[in-house]
């Protein structure tokens, strides 16, 4: 079977995942109402307020975190590394308090906006950090990146403690999709259309993964693909950070496996990282919505705990294939 | 033509490259030699637009290399450094399938494909092909990367230190296949190499270096003699004419 006709299977699992993160919740719609036409007004107004904006940002934010931290991997290259991972989240968090603190009233784009602004210095801080400190292992890269996050998120918490907004910093920084309504959700379009602009231009940024050396023998301006890579980045973190929250690791997770079975190579590889990083996401919300409910554990800690395992075993594995 | 004038480069106030003004001739293969610390991969490297210059300028055909824009530079000259680390997991395929990105942008037409499958037949990788470079020896990754340069298929090719990682066998196919492209193709290649007799059997002219200038230049039959070789590195030289072959000894025993 070729792999176009594998991609397409794996894309309807996707849809049926999709279609069952619909009907999970605390309000029992069941789907074969809409088989037999029996569906009640209450049910249609759930699905069309609550579960498809739901279902819709789930899919966007895996997409697009997945897609950011492939780019990131590859601009840092190195394995390790996701917006997470890199000061970024930390910073347009940040960015998020300075907007509510100066100008609340700015619409919901201006805020992501300026918390993107954020992002791309935050981001652009750790990538010059790389440059100055000499890097003895791969590891080290990583743990610069959350020193950098930690510096930036305990300079954010100072201001929010003393404007009392410590609240409203834990929102951004945990994800969480059980707020997302409609009208609370739009601005994640914004970040999937930066993964479909992001894989338009692939190959540049596989190219400026081989390094400026390669890039500059090949043509490529490479100063203007960081810069494109790191908008991406930025705007795509700034947008999960603004609506839902912050989703840990998927960034991380997802580029690694689908590394290990396909390489690195952009232009194939970043429909398959879309596709799992939607994946991961809705079963880490599904079994979120599951695990106590009525209740719900936020997607952000499901992730977290995956996600923490799996980048243990990226450290300490034996696969050699991340060095 | 490849033109330097005055090309200046120090690190930390050490004068690396001191004022180097030289003419390279198209087509043939030029070998850069001399002592560690030479200035060979400065000079190289500055010439081929990856490290700026103090002073001085560079033109390749008469293009400014400071002032060209980067894609026009990059379907004339191609560079390979020595040490490549890719962090990235491509196949060797993909890999010198970027060589052709200044002439495809990303849309390979046939032509492009029949490129990167001549160069994976040049540098016997065709049967690894699909392998990622993570799985494949230093050699094989060298001879990837050398592919993806020829694939580049420019009119001046510049190599620092190509034979590193590669056994006799490949270090000689290596070489003849430098002065194939060289004869068959008129293209001009620039090796920066430590092996003199490499140099001597291969080259068409040959720079030797040190202390950051021009030593001497000129033919093999020129350079590859006892008193100047001794003077630039330091250490007494034989020099034996071998089947017409000039082969320099310096072993000391």
């Amino acid at each position: 079977m070729s792999l176009k006709k594998i991609y397409v299977i794996a894309c309807l699992a996707g849809v049926v995942l999709a279609v069952t993160s619909l009907f999970v919740g605390v309000a029992d719609i069941s789907l074969i109402d809409f088989f037999d036409g029996t569906v009640s007004q209450t049910d249609w107004l759930v699905l069309q307020t609550s579960r498809i904006p739901r279902t819709l940002a789930l899919v966007f934010a895996g997409t697009s975190m997945a897609v950011a931290g492939a780019i990131m991997q590859m601009l840092a290259r190195n394995k390790f590394v996701e917006p997470a991972t890199t000061g970024t989240v930390e910073a347009a968090a940040l960015g998020m308090l300075v907007v509510l603190l100066f100008a609340p009233d700015l619409p919901v784009v201006g805020k992501m906006l300026v918390a993107g602004a954020f992002a791309l210095a935050g981001t652009g801080l750790f990538l010059w950090l790389l440059t100055k400190i000499p890097l003895r292992s791969v590891v080290i890269v990583p743990l610069i990146g959350m020193m950098l996050g930690g510096v930036i998120s305990s300079f954010a918490a100072f201001i929010a403690y003393r404007f009392d907004m410590m609240q409203a910093m834990n929102v951004w920084t945990s994800g969480d999709f059980s707020t997302v309504l409609r009208g609370r959700y739009e601005v994640l379009w914004l970040a999937f259309a930066l993964a479909i602009i992001a894989y338009r231009g692939a190959d540049k940024l596989t190219m400026a993964g081989l390094g400026q050396e390669f890039s500059v023998s090949l043509g490529l301006d490479y100063r203007k693909v960081m810069t494109f890579g790191l908008v991406i980045i930025s705007l795509v973190t700034a947008s999960v950070v603004v609506s839902a929250g912050m989703i840990p690791f998927v960034g991380l997770i997802v580029p690694n496996l689908v590394s290990i079975a396909f390489g690195d190579n952009l232009k194939k590889t970043l429909p398959w990282i879309a596709l799992f990083g939607a994946a991961i996401v809705l079963i880490c919300d599904i079994v979120g919505r599951l695990i106590i409910a009525p209740f719900e554990v936020p997607v952000g800690a499901v992730l977290g705990v995956i996600g923490s395992f799996f980048f243990l075993y990226l450290v300490l594995g034996r696969n050699a294939y991340a060095r | 033509m490849i033109h330097v004038r005055n090309a200046t480069k120090s690190y930390d106030g050490d004068l690396v490259v001191d004022d180097v003004t030289l003419s390279l001739k198209r087509s043939g293969v030029t070998s850069i030699i001399g002592p560690n610390g030479a200035g060979k991969s400065t000079l190289l490297s500055m010439i081929a637009r990856l490290i700026n210059m103090d002073g001085g300028e560079i033109t390749i055909d008469g293009l400014n290399i400071a002032t060209t824009d980067g894609l026009e530079l990059a379907k004339r000259l191609a560079v390979l450094r020595q040490d490549n680390h890719i962090t990235a997991r491509l196949t060797v395929r993909d890999l010198v399938a970027f060589g052709r990105y200044p002439h495809s942008k990303g849309r390979p037409n046939e032509n492009d494909l029949e490129h990167v499958n001549r160069a994976l037949a040049y540098l016997g990788l065709t049967d690894l092909s699909g392998r990622f470079l993570d799985q494949l020896s230093g050699g094989q990754r060298q001879r990837a990367f050398v592919a993806m340069t020829l694939c580049q298929d420019t009119d001046y090719m510049m190599f620092d230190e190509p034979l590193n990682n590669l056994d006799i066998h490949h270090a000689v196919s290596m070489m003849k296949l430098f002065r194939q492209a060289a004869r068959d193709f008129g293209k001009t290649v620039v090796v920066v190499i430590h092996d003199i007799n490499f140099a001597s059997c291969y080259s068409d002219h040959i720079i030797a270096m040190k202390d950051g200038k021009v030593a001497e230049q000129g033919s093999p039959d020129q350079i590859i003699d006892a008193s100047i070789l001794s003077d630039i590195y330091n250490t007494p030289f034989q020099v034996q004419n071998i089947n017409g072959q000039m082969i320099a000894t310096y072993y000391g025993a």
